[in-house]
């Protein structure tokens, strides 16, 4: 006889796997959000394996700042094309052209929070009733809070203190006009976890994420990669070191860390001996201790 | 971490003065799960709110107003790993107010942890949080019989705890319970073994989550696989695919297995089973995979795949243990659609028969009222027939949620007697 239970790995890919369905058999519309960043990379890679051989039955939505790094867009442009899916794009730049919203100004600017309307926009553009993130309760106080199927209301937003109780697998995804879900497949996992099953997997995920030397500022602790966006104060000064980056957000507010890791053996390892949380380099987070918080309950990912 | 490490889940039930937030930082800093910056921020936090030491409650009290307020409002997710297995806490409040919040985080755990302050013995609210985890038929219990370096350590203290737990979990279905003499505080027998209480034969509380049994937890015997989906690529090269995807609730299914449809009736055999490009001979609980059968017959969301020779029962008529979960009371005769599985019907609240006393547990039989956090046990009707099993067999197959179809909200929540 075999054995009959499923090792951790396993077993969060099946939970995955199954939000996924329900996703797809509870709402018209759903949507990836994909950010280019290994979450959101894994999330598609799960929905590939919930509906094989069936395509992956819903486009992917990217939130363009247009402060990216040129690989992220080249990643997500490749993988678009492997899976042959659909993408919707959603542009910052184009909010901000429209008025819908306005630059933020300073040394520490960031088009972080204007991602806010451009999402909620594209949203009700495409008239999306899910977007599948790939949020993580482990990743952020907040975000500790989130069920697996997250209500938002008509004007985007989430409601922390008022949410449907989540019980067995039984996911109530049903919603009025105008409003609409957000769902996070990966919720149960951790950071090491992710990187545990893409190195499993072996999973293509873009090279910022392996050490690689880069010019960067150091600012607030964190190595901030050079690009045209950065104003540099006068006592700054660009240097090359040999980096990676453990999470992609913005270019401008995505801190690096020094480390030798070339392989994914190696950053599984590294990971394992880290003692910041991974978002301790995303200056987004550190706004304030309510900062995910008041950005999600106004319709943030 | 190996590759047969197991996933537990577990909750933790019990007010600020139990020491639950200390054992769970405790648990978290012994196992090196909490960094740096988190702990920074906790520190930052204490000092600002001029407390002594290290508030680890602020740890896992997520929203602002938790933190403002002191109290824990919502279930918080924890997470920790050790070399042996990974391990998610469903962190609840223990006030009665959160009774939805315990049943919430007590509806997938395989292990309640309840904590007892050795210097007040079992309290009504230990009874309480004994009485939801046999009600949610969490298969472990572990009574963690906290402050022990308060009563000096003392055996006599511990065993008397003992005989008066076992005397409430008596009346309740309970099966496997342990008793564990600990101080979270000054950490002994969370991590390391205790030297203060060289009596207590048994293993420390984070041995005890690293090795209990837990694969039998999940029902192997009645096979159940309610369909999720219907994948059909209609590619050249998978140009007849049709297969039925979803996550095996119950039981094992192998390739040539004899199956029954339900409700429809029609009967088939498994051709294969998927998982992604794989193509597998059988699949357990809680695998989530694709069947095909060899017949071409008509099968959807909402129908469950079962051995012809095991069969759920199929019934408009359930009586349920219900915890209701909303502000709103349950209105006369109202319809709700009531979420089984994969299978959504509507249905109506028949006849409430009696409501629980969450405080002496006795029943209530002239109060008819569902109001928030209430537990009753209630006959309901649906309109279509629910292929279902108890909830003392079958965890999956045996739950419920009912719906309000008014503001779309989760209302109930019942576990199929």
């Amino acid at each position: 006889m075999g054995k009959y239970y499923l090792n951790y790995l396993d077993e969060l890919e099946s939970e995955a796997i199954f939000v996924l369905r329900e996703v797809w058999a509870q709402f018209q519309n759903p949507v990836i959000l994909f950010s280019g960043g290994k979450d959101s990379i894994l999330v598609t890679h799960l929905a590939k394996k919930a509906f094989y051989p069936a395509k992956i039955p819903f486009p992917l939505m990217h939130v363009d700042t247009g402060h990216n790094f040129p690989e992220t867009m080249q990643f997500r442009d490749d993988i678009i094309k492997e899976l042959g899916a659909s993408l919707i794009v959603g542009s910052v730049q184009e909010s901000i052209d429209t008025g819908r919203v306005a630059e933020e100004k300073g040394k520490n600017a960031t088009r972080n929070a204007l991602q806010i309307t451009t999402l909620l926009d594209a949203i009700e553009v495409n008239k999306v009733d899910c977007a599948i993130g790939g949020g993580r309760r482990d990743e952020e106080k907040a975000r500790a809070k989130e069920r697996f199927f997250s209500h938002r209301d008509d004007f985007g937003q989430w409601d922390p203190k008022n949410q449907r109780p989540e019980l067995w697998n039984l996911f109530n995804g049903k919603h009025f006009q105008g409003e609409h879900f957000r769902a996070f497949p990966i919720s149960n996992w951790t950071e090491m976890d992710v990187w545990n099953y893409i190195k499993r997997e072996n999973i293509a995920i873009p090279s910022l994420y392996f050490a690689h030397e880069r010019e960067v500022v150091k600012r607030d602790g964190t190595w901030i990669p050079n690009s045209e966006y950065l104003v540099l104060e006068e006592h700054e000064e660009v240097v090359i070191k040999k980096i990676r980056f453990r999470t992609l957000g913005d270019i401008t507010i995505t801190g690096g860390v020094e480390s030798d890791a070339d392989t994914l053996e190696k950053i599984a390892l590294e990971v394992a001996g880290m003692r910041q949380t991974e978002r301790g380099n995303r200056s987004d987070d550190k706004r304030s201790e309510s900062a995910m918080e008041d950005r999600k309950r106004e319709g943030y990912f | 971490m190996l590759d047969n490490n197991q996933l537990l889940r577990f909750t933790t039930a019990g007010s600020v003065d139990d020491g639950k937030s200390t054992l769970i930082g405790r648990l978290l800093y012994d196992s090196k799960s909490i960094f740096e910056d988190q702990l920074a921020a906790i520190e930052n936090t204490s000092r600002k709110k001029g407390h002594n030491g290290v508030d680890m409650a602020l740890f896992t009290d997520g929203l602002r107003d938790e933190r403002e307020q002191g109290i824990t409002i919502d279930v918080a997710y924890r997470y920790f790993t050790t070399p042996k297995r990974k391990f998610i806490i469903a962190d609840t409040p223990g006030h009665i107010q959160y009774t939805r919040n315990m049943v919430t985080g007590a509806s997938t755990a395989n292990v309640a942890t309840i904590l007892i302050d050795a210097r007040h013995g079992v309290i009504e609210q230990t009874k309480r949080h004994a009485f939801i985890a046999s009600l949610l038929q969490i298969p472990h219990i572990i009574v963690c019989i906290n402050k022990m370096d308060l009563v000096d350590f003392s055996e006599e203290v511990f065993n008397r705890i003992i005989t008066e737990f076992e005397e409430i979990a008596s009346k309740m279905l309970i099966t496997d319970v342990r008793f564990i003499p600990m101080s979270a505080l000054l950490g002994d027998n969370v991590v390391n073994r205790s030297e203060n209480m060289p009596w207590y034969q048994g293993a420390p509380m984070l041995h005890t989550l690293e090795t209990m049994h837990i694969s039998s937890d999940i029902n192997k015997v009645d096979a159940r696989f309610p369909v999720q989906t219907v994948l059909r690529p209609q590619s050249t090269e998978h140009r007849d695919y049709r297969g039925y995807a979803g996550r095996v609730a119950s039981g094992i299914f192998r390739k040539g297995d004899e199956i029954t449809v339900m409700p429809s009736g029609f009967t088939s055999k498994i051709k294969t089973i998927d998982l992604y490009d794989k193509s597998l001979e059988e699949a357990y609980a809680p695998m989530s995979v694709s069947i095909t059968l060899e017949d071409d017959i008509d099968v959807g969301r909402g129908d469950m795949i079962v051995r012809s020779n095991n069969k759920p029962q199929a019934t408009q008529d359930i009586e349920v243990m219900l915890c209701w979960l909303k502000n709103d009371s349950a209105r006369p005769n109202a319809k709700y659609t009531i979420k089984h599985t994969s299978n959504d019907q509507k249905a109506m609240i028949k006849e409430v028969i009696y409501k629980i006393d969450i405080h002496s547990l006795d029943r209530i039989v002239d109060d008819k009222e569902l109001k928030m956090n209430d537990i009753s046990k209630v006959k309901i009707r649906t309109t279509k027939p629910l292929m279902v099993d108890s909830y003392r067999e079958n965890r999956i197959t045996g739950s419920i949620i009912l719906v309000d179809d008014a503001t779309n909200e989760t209302v109930a929540a019942g576990m199929i007697v």
